[in-house]
Formats: structure tokens, sequence, C-alpha cells
């Protein structure tokens, strides 16, 4: 493969949609009204809300238009370091569509919601496998609000024990949900720094850790892609002290089958199925965080619980020590049904493959260009890895213009500017689903974009070029924000 | 980002290690932020402010400074008792950016106890702490 | 397997670049000590055919497989989903895409979401909408931490005994940690917030009233401001059932400073309660104070018009532990598809649907009450309303779902004890005079 993906094409202008609006359009089929008409007081009344008038035709061109504007995994690669771009499998679309599932009333009853209770028990216990924990809960809806009900979590078993703490450990490395979802819970953050090799070191921690601190929030592998060695002792030194260990699991991609958080030590850690579990991001969500705990933590989980007798499968809200409801109903049962699909299929041999293959991409990827872009930390990596711009800098380029200039290339850019430890850090997770021939296309990419800084930097600050739009003007989009038609 | 030899420092103000700059006038303390400050943060896009009124202590958070990509605290470095904000910089905080020690000034304060300005830098002592 | 393309000469070429001998050695700087010892255990994969068949078992367990009569609302609504919503949102580049942080190639998710952001302001009444929330439990939750946190003296919140109990349990679950707490505004003999209690209420930060309410009754939500306003407090105003304000006089006229909905009626469909829509609106002046993601509009190099995420620095990836919300994802996908829908049935469509949800729920509780249920409250109501059964309705109601797929009602008293024998009914759209004649028929 010569050419890369990236190339000219004609594509469309699209108005906004109120521009398209003709009085009097409708493109909706509507239903023949038979029963009388039943005017409602005046005073209760509004007017009508100026939504568009648009007939069915241009909806669909609007947003199929809109569509081919928009760069998907199922375009082109997406590298994108601690989110798991993997193929969102299409069988997965078909499995949450069923009418059983997609036209479930959420309070329809126990007994006439057998298959949907069924695959949530079941889901819970697949992932606590996978995860190493004797239970877990689905609710959160989103990797970010299961952080939060993992801080809920450990607040209410300082609680329990009566004496509250107020403070929680953040390696320099985490990602920014982590020290916001414990002010959340009304704790300060103690950030500590990773050591030379990328990793905390155990003597950090301990300099810090005391009775009045809840505990300490880790993510392994950790955001610069390194599995953090000292885990095991790292977790006792909490534990001496009385605290417990959250994990952020948004990097579980690199070990299923292989290591066990829940083995660790680490006593509450949250998931992302949007992530690992192959169910599609969206534009943005809906995610789903579901959070594996411990023994100890299992009476705080939130209500409901599922609860199985013999072969009947029910809700169970009378638990006294639960942080209580954080979602209307049970969380994103549609994003379970994906995930769920997703984990019969690929099967236990098959998740731990993928794992080893998403592994040996990241590996792949950072030899092939260690010698092209500057890699802070030359040490094994996980399923991603960090880069930076240094050798870049000469020539007055950064990140940033490389990020944008793979675009032009066909590529969705690395993660850039995460994590804050690496100075405009571009970080690769390629995962296990791109061949070797697209990730040579784009260590091809890489590379002469790498010439392009030393030869043509001037292009790079330019780029993209072949896009719909040029860089945006985000310090006026902020000065004067505009955030409605 | 520019070299610390590429920006400005003015003579006639004291520096604080938060960056921010004070200048006594008549009894009236007026703040600001330095060329350093303004040219780490890049391009300004809002400042949040105090209202009129409002009493502070020395080290107190007074207000904000965001850029795009990052937001910047900012702290008192003498007691008192807020009597004029910056109107002009909600709809041009690009001042900061342009006139920070002059038409970008934040806020101006009646001081209580005025020996507290003696714990600032002088230009010298500030240059030498952004170069060591 | 199909989604792994590496072959046996693939990964020998790979491991030979990196220098390692076999998969297991590119996992060496893991202590042995902290490996799992056994394979996961979980069988193995199934083929799509078997996976088609497990699944359709499954979701036939499920009572909705079959063509069921919905008279439920209480928070997730039966409503027709137009053939093009699902069809323009299953397209890959809106359902497999990132989150727009490199906005030249996501202008298709960054447009459809403004305009979703904007037709929501229209729908509301209100300045701003964020690009949505996980539902409107959460919604709610982090307005209540707003006027909370603007407040600086008050550490209380008022918030109706008529907001959804679901909405109020996750309000306590988010308030708690924080040392906040919630008084609980009584309701009247009409099944409406009680107003005089407020009045009486000090030391609040805010106040929020949920309309259409629980009950499904519609309150008078300019009083409630009026009230807000004279202690100088926030008003949150929220709801469940977004087609209410294809008719009703909507929040933002009302006065709210902040409104929470859920928008699952937009085209959503029920899916055992998730995922939903969380709605998230304020006005001008709550620009800075709202959390979640917001796409502005503006210029890109040439002067041509462009969308981006803005306002970055309240989030978490930016202001980290002094971000006012933890939130990154949002609900991105549905909040597109609630903007195809809104597109969909436009200004005239929104206001007939809305209008015929109305004329049925009216007609259902005049055809009950004909057959023996007993009206409780004498408040005008959107699509749902509250009836007292006759004896042994409960019973009849069993038998109706078992064997008819019909679900007349749901039972209040595992949510108001003492509304023992009440039911909440609603009706929408999907339900026709034939479906409503015949439960009437079956309830005599």
């Amino acid at each position: 493969m010569n050419k890369q993906p990236g190339t000219r094409g004609l594509i469309f202008n699209e108005p906004q949609l109120w521009d398209k609006s003709r009085k009097g359009r409708c493109a909706v089929s509507l239903p023949i009204a038979d029963v009388e008409r039943c005017q409602l007081d005046a005073s209760l009344v509004g007017e009508s809300p100026e939504l568009p008038q648009l007939s069915e035709l241009d909806v669909v061109r609007h947003y199929t238009r809109l569509s081919q504007w928009n760069f998907g995994v199922d375009s082109g690669m997406y590298p994108l370091g601690s989110c798991t771009m993997k193929y969102n499998p299409k069988t997965n679309e078909v499995q949450a569509a069923r009418q059983g599932f997609a036209g479930a009333h959420p309070l329809a009853g126990d007994e006439f919601s057998q298959g949907a209770l069924k695959l949530m028990y079941d889901l819970e216990h697949l992932l606590g496998e996978i995860t190493g924990y004797p239970a877990v809960t689905l609710q959160p809806a989103a990797g970010a609000h299961g952080e939060l009900a993992g801080m809920l979590i450990i607040h209410a078993y300082h609680a329990k024990k009566g004496k509250q703490r107020s403070k929680i450990i953040i390696p320099d490395t985490a990602h920014g949900t982590n020290p916001a979802s414990a002010s959340l819970c009304g704790y300060e953050s103690i950030n500590i720094k990773s050591g030379e090799k990328g990793i905390l070191e155990p003597a950090a921690v301990a300099a810090v850790m005391d009775e009045d601190t809840a505990g300490i929030m880790i993510t392994n592998p950790n955001t610069l892609g390194l599995f953090e060695e000292n885990i095991k002792e790292i977790c006792q030194i909490v534990h001496a002290k009385g605290g417990l260990v959250y994990g952020d699991g948004a990097n579980m991609n690199a070990i299923m089958g292989i290591v066990k958080p829940g083995h660790l030590g680490i006593d509450v850690l949250h998931l992302n199925l949007h992530k690992t579990f192959s169910t599609p991001h969206g534009g943005g969500g809906p995610g789903s965080g579901p959070v594996g705990v411990s023994e100890d933590l299992i009476p705080f989980l939130p209500i409901p619980r599922i609860e199985k007798d013999l072969t009947r499968y029910r809700f169970v809200t009378e638990c006294p020590d639960t942080i209580g409801r954080i979602h209307t109903f049970y969380g994103h049962f549609g994003i379970m049904v994906r995930a769920y699909s997703y984990i019969l299929s690929m099967g236990g041999r098959g998740l731990h493959r993928a794992s080893q293959l998403a592994v040996l991409n990241a590996n792949y990827i950072k030899e092939s260009l260690k010698e092209t872009l500057n890699l802070p930390y030359d040490r094994p990596c996980m399923h991603e890895c960090v880069f930076n711009d240094k050798h870049q800098q000469v020539f007055h380029v950064t990140t940033m213009d490389m990020a944008k200039r793979l675009l032009d290339y066909g590529f969705h850019p690395p993660t850039v500017y995460f994590p804050l430890v690496v100075d405009a850090a571009f970080m690769v997770e390629p995962t296990e689903t791109e061949s070797k021939e697209n990730i040579d296309q784009f260590i091809d990419a890489v590379k002469a974009i790498v010439r392009e800084a030393r030869e043509t930097p001037e292009l790079l600050k330019k780029a993209p070029l072949l896009t719909k739009v040029t860089r945006l003007d985000e310090v006026g989009a902020a000065r004067k924000p505009c955030l409605r038609g | 980002m520019k070299e610390i030899s590429d920006l400005n420092f003015s003579e006639n103000v004291k520096y604080t290690k938060d960056h921010e700059w004070a200048k006594l006038s008549k009894d009236i303390v007026t703040i600001g932020l330095s060329d350093y400050a303004q040219d780490q943060l890049g391009e300004i896009v809002f400042v949040e402010l105090p209202e009129v009124g409002d009493i502070f202590t020395k080290g107190d958070e007074f207000g904000s400074v965001e850029s795009v990509k990052a937001v910047s605290e900012v702290y008192l470095p003498v007691s008192g008792e807020v009597v004029e904000i910056n109107a002009a910089l909600e709809d041009n905080p690009e001042l900061v950016n342009e006139d920070c020690y002059e038409g970008g000034w934040l806020i101006r304060l009646k001081p209580d106890d005025l020996s507290e300005l003696d714990d600032l830098m002088d230009k010298a002592a500030y240059l030498d702490m952004l170069k060591g | 397997m199909r989604y792994l393309p590496h072959t046996k000469e693939d990964i020998d070429e790979m491991l030979a670049k990196t220098g390692l001998a076999s998969l297991d050695d590119l996992f060496k700087t893991i202590p042995d000590a902290l490996k799992t010892k056994a394979p996961l255990n979980i069988s193995e994969g199934l083929s799509e055919w078997d996976l088609n068949e497990h699944m359709e078992a499954l979701a036939s367990a499920n009572i909705a497989c079959k063509n069921y009569k919905c008279f439920i609302g209480a928070g997730s609504y039966d409503h027709y989903i137009p053939s093009i919503v699902p069809y323009l949102i299953s397209r890959s580049e809106f359902a497999t895409a990132y989150t727009p942080y490199q906005p030249e190639v996501s202008q298709g998710t960054l447009q459809g979401i403004y305009e979703f952001q904007t037709m929501i302001t229209e729908l509301l009444g209100m300045d701003i909408a964020t690009a949505s929330h996980y539902d409107c439990g959460t919604a709610l939750a982090e307005c209540a931490l707003i006027a909370l946190r603007k407040d600086r003296n008050a550490s209380r919140i008022a918030v109706s005994s008529l907001v959804h109990p679901h909405h109020r349990q996750i309000m306590e679950t988010y308030l708690h940690p924080a040392g906040y707490q919630m008084i609980q505004i009584p309701r009247t003999r009409e099944g409406l917030t009680d107003l005089a209690a407020l009045g009486a209420m000090e030391g609040i930060a805010g106040v929020a009233v949920q309309s259409p309410n629980f009950l499904g009754n519609i309150e008078d939500l300019s009083a409630f401001k009026a009230v807000a306003d004279t202690k100088k407090i926030l008003f949150i105003a929220s709801f469940t059932e977004s087609l209410a304000y294809g008719l009703l006089k909507n929040p933002g006229s009302c006065g709210a400073d902040l409104v929470a909905g859920e928008g699952q009626s937009l085209g959503i469909a029920k899916g055992f309660g998730g995922p939903g829509l969380g709605l998230l609106a304020g006005t001008q002046k709550m620009m800075r104070n709202l959390p979640g993601r917001l796409i502005g509009k503006t210029k890109d190099a040439n002067g041509d018009d462009g969308y981006v995420l803005t306002l970055a620095t309240r989030e978490q990836h930016i202001r980290r532990e002094k971000a006012s919300s933890n939130i990154c994802s949002n609900n991105g996908l549905n909040a597109m598809t609630a903007a195809i829908y809104l597109a969909t049935v436009g200004k005239i469509g929104i206001r007939e649907i809305a209008q015929q949800n109305h004329d049925k729920a009216v007609y259902l509780k005049t055809a009950l009450e004909k057959a023996g249920f007993e009206p409780v409250f004498d408040s005008p109501f959107f699509n749902e309303f509250v009836l007292k059964a006759p004896k042994g309705f409960a019973r009849k109601r069993a038998d109706l779902i078992s064997k008819q797929c019909i679900f007349a009602g749901m039972d209040l008293e595992p949510y108001y004890p003492e509304l023992k024998d009440h039911y909440l009914f609603c009706a929408t759209e999907t339900v026709s005079k034939n479906d409503m004649d015949q439960l009437a028929k079956e309830v005599q």
C-alpha cells in the first residue's frame, strides 16, 4: 500500500436546520387523531416552540451530508491513547435493537423483565471474572460516573468506620476526572509525582499516606502506557494506614487474561465499556462505567442490586449501607447489551488474545518510530506509547502541528498534550483491531510528516489542508461564546 | 512562549511569587498580572473578578484568568477591600495580554496594612526568581 | 476471530521488530507474582449465529418482545419513532466517531449538537443548553450543586416531594458527601407542590420543582419563581416528559434559572431505562457555571463558519480538582438522535403530537372513571394522571399483563405509601381509541 488514505474529494455544504426551514413543511407522519380535541386552559399553554419546518428529504439530506464531514472508526484508524478506539462490531447493534430489549419499559416489573435481568446479572459476573472482583455494579453511566461511584463508596466505607478522612492521593499521570471525582466527595487532592521510570515509587506514596488520607487513585497500566510495577507494595502502604485503593480501569485493554486488578490489592475499579468492550463512542457518548468492588465494599454498592434465586432474577433495594441511587433506572442498558455481546463473541481466550495483540501493536509502533519522534520513556510499553515533539522544536513545529497534518494523511491524530507529565505528549494507542498494513501506513505517515517538519514546516503550521474546515478560532469561540443559532 | 529576556517588566511595580504585580498610588493599591504570567497563559478569553466591596485577606484567591487551554487563579498580595474592578476586561479580556501593566489592570484595593507591600519583590528580585 | 486481523506471519514479523520471542514476552515488565495463573473462566467465543440464538432467547424473556400496550410513563415514555431517525443515527460516521476534540474532522457531530443545543433552548425557552448529560436525575443533581455552591451561606436546598422519586434519591447521593441537605416540600390535596410550605422555608440555596410532576399534574412554575425571587435563591425546574413542552408554557417563560430534563421522549427507545438523555439548560448568567460540554460557533482560518467545543476550562481535563463537575462523556449519540427527531417533527409536528398526547390522556381518564375508577386530583395534567382503583383491580391488572400484554398503569404505593390503591396512568399518541376502550371494558 503506497498511497496514504487521505485524499481530495467532493463533499457538500449544508446550512443550519433553521436556514433550510420553510413555513408549512413537516417531515413526520402525523398520527390521525381518533379522540376529541381537548384544550387546556390558555394560561397553561405556551407558544409552539420555534423548531425548523422541513420535508423528510430535507432532514435526510441534512444529516447524511453532516455525517460525511465526520471521521469515525469505520472511516480510518483512530490511534487515540487512553481511548481504545477499537472496531465496533455490527452484530452488537443487531442485538441491542431486538424488540425485547429496545422496547422494554424499566418499570414493567421483575417478572416481565427476566431477559434483561439475566443479561445484567451475567454481565456483572463476566466483568467480575475478567477483573477479579466478587461483585460489580453496572449502574454508572460513564467512566467518570463510575469514578464518582467509587469515591462515594470509599467515602461511605470510612463513614461507617466512624472516621471520615479528608484527602486522596492522586499521581501526576492521572486523568482529570480522577481529582474532579474526588473533589465531588469533598476530598482534597494530594498530588504526587511519578518516578524517573514513569511509574509510581512506593516511597513517594509512603511519604504522604497517613490516617487522614482516604486512599489513592491509581491507573494501571498508567496513562504513559506503563505497568505500575510497584502496585502491590503501594496497595500495602495504603492499606496499612487504613486507606483504600481506587483503580481507574480505562486501560484494561492491555491486561485482560493477564492481570486481574482485584488480585493486586485494588479495592474498587471502574471499567469503560465504550473503550475495552467495543461499544461505540457515538461522538461523545453514551458510555458506561461499571464498578467492581472487593468483598468489604459490597454493602456500599449503589441500588438496585440484582439477585438470583435459583432461576429467577430480581432487583433488590433493601441495602442499608448503600451509597444510594446514581442513575434514574439501572444504568445504560443498551450499552450493556453491546458489551455483553462482545464478550460472548470473543470468549475468554479471545479477550486474552485481544490484549496480547493490542500490546504487540503498540510496541511495534514504538520500535518503528523511536528513531523518528522523541520517546521520553524507552521501556517496553503496554497498549499505548507516548512520544513528544522535542526533536521538532528546533523547526518550531509542535505536537499540535503534526497532529493536524496527520488529518490530511487520512488518520485521526493520537491523543495530544496528555498526560501532563510529558511536555507536548503524542500518545498512540492502535488497539488490536488494526492490521499490520494499517499500522505500517500510519508509521509511514508519521515519518513523512517528520520529514515535512524539517523541510517545509510552514505546511504543517497551516494543516489540515484537505479537511472541510481549517484550524478554527478557539480563542474567539471562548471570548464571545455563540452557543445557539 | 517568549524567553525571559524578551518579556517586559515594569520598574514602577512590585511583584509577587505568583506573578502578580502591585502598585501603590495615593492610598489605593492596583493589582495586575506580570508579562510572564500573561505570556504563559496565552490568549486570554475570560477574567473572573470579585465584586466592589468584597473584603479579602492577604493570600486569598480573588479571581481567575482563563485562556482556551488553561485557568489560573489570582491571589492577593495584600489584605483590603475592593474599591474598583476593571470593567473593560468583560468585553476585552485581551487587554491583559496587550497591556498588562496599564490597561490590563485587574482590581483596585483599599489596603488594610501597607507594610504587607514590603514583602513583595522589586523588578530585579522578580527576574532573579524567574531565572533561578 | 474476525475482529483480530493478525495472521501468524504478521505476528512473527512484528515480534521480530520488537526483538521479542513470543507474545508472552511483551509482558515481561509485569512481575510474575502479579500475573493471573489460570486462563479466564469464560467460555469460547460464540459464532454470530449462536449469538443471535442466545440473544433472541434472552430478549424473548422480556415481555417487550411481544406487541404490548403500555399505559405507564413514570419517567419512560412510549412514543412513535419515525423511521428516518434510527436510519440516520445508525450512520457509522456519527456512531463510531470520538468526542469532537479534533474539530476539523468532526464538523458533522459539532454542527449536529450545536443544532441540538439550539432546539432545546427553543423547546425550554432558555438561553443556553449543554451538549447533554446522562439523564434528568443526574442533571438535576448537578443543578442543585450549582445552587448550593453559589450561595455560600446556605447548605440546604428545597426539593418538591413530587419530583420523580428516583431523581430525589440521586440528589441525596450527590449531596450527601459534600454535607449538603435536601428539604422536601410537601404536596397539597390537589397533588401539587405546596407553595406556602416553600414560602416558610429559610436558609435554602435554591428550590427545585418538576412540572408536569411525578403524579402528572402541571405546576404553577411562575408562582415558584416569584417565591424564589423574594428569597433571592435560584429556581430550578425539571421534567421527565419532553413532549409536554410542545404544548405547555415552557420553564424559561416562567423564569427558571436552571432546567434539568429527560429527553428520552425525543426519538429514543425506552431501552429498559437507558441510555436516555439528560438535558440541562440555563440563563445567560449561568453560562460559566454550567457543567458538561458546550459547542460554539466560530470561524476557521479562511473565514468559513465552523463549530468547536468551547469553554472547556470549566471541565475536568483542564480544571481537574477545581472542576464544577467530573463529567467527561456525555450522551452524544442520543443528543444527535433527539436533534434528528426534533428536526423531523418540527414546529408543526411537535404541537400536534403533544396535543394528541393530552387528548388521549383525557379520553383515557374519562373512560376509566366510567369503568369504576375514582378521580383523585382536580389539577390539569399533560399525559399522565392518577386514579384510585376499584376493589380487585390489582388482580385484574396482573391478568391483563400475562394474558393480554396490557400494562394498565403503575402502582403508586411503593413510592407514596399513603397512596394505596392509587395508580399512575399514561396515554401517548401510540394508544388508539380502541386500545383505551378495550382497557376500560376489561377493568370494569
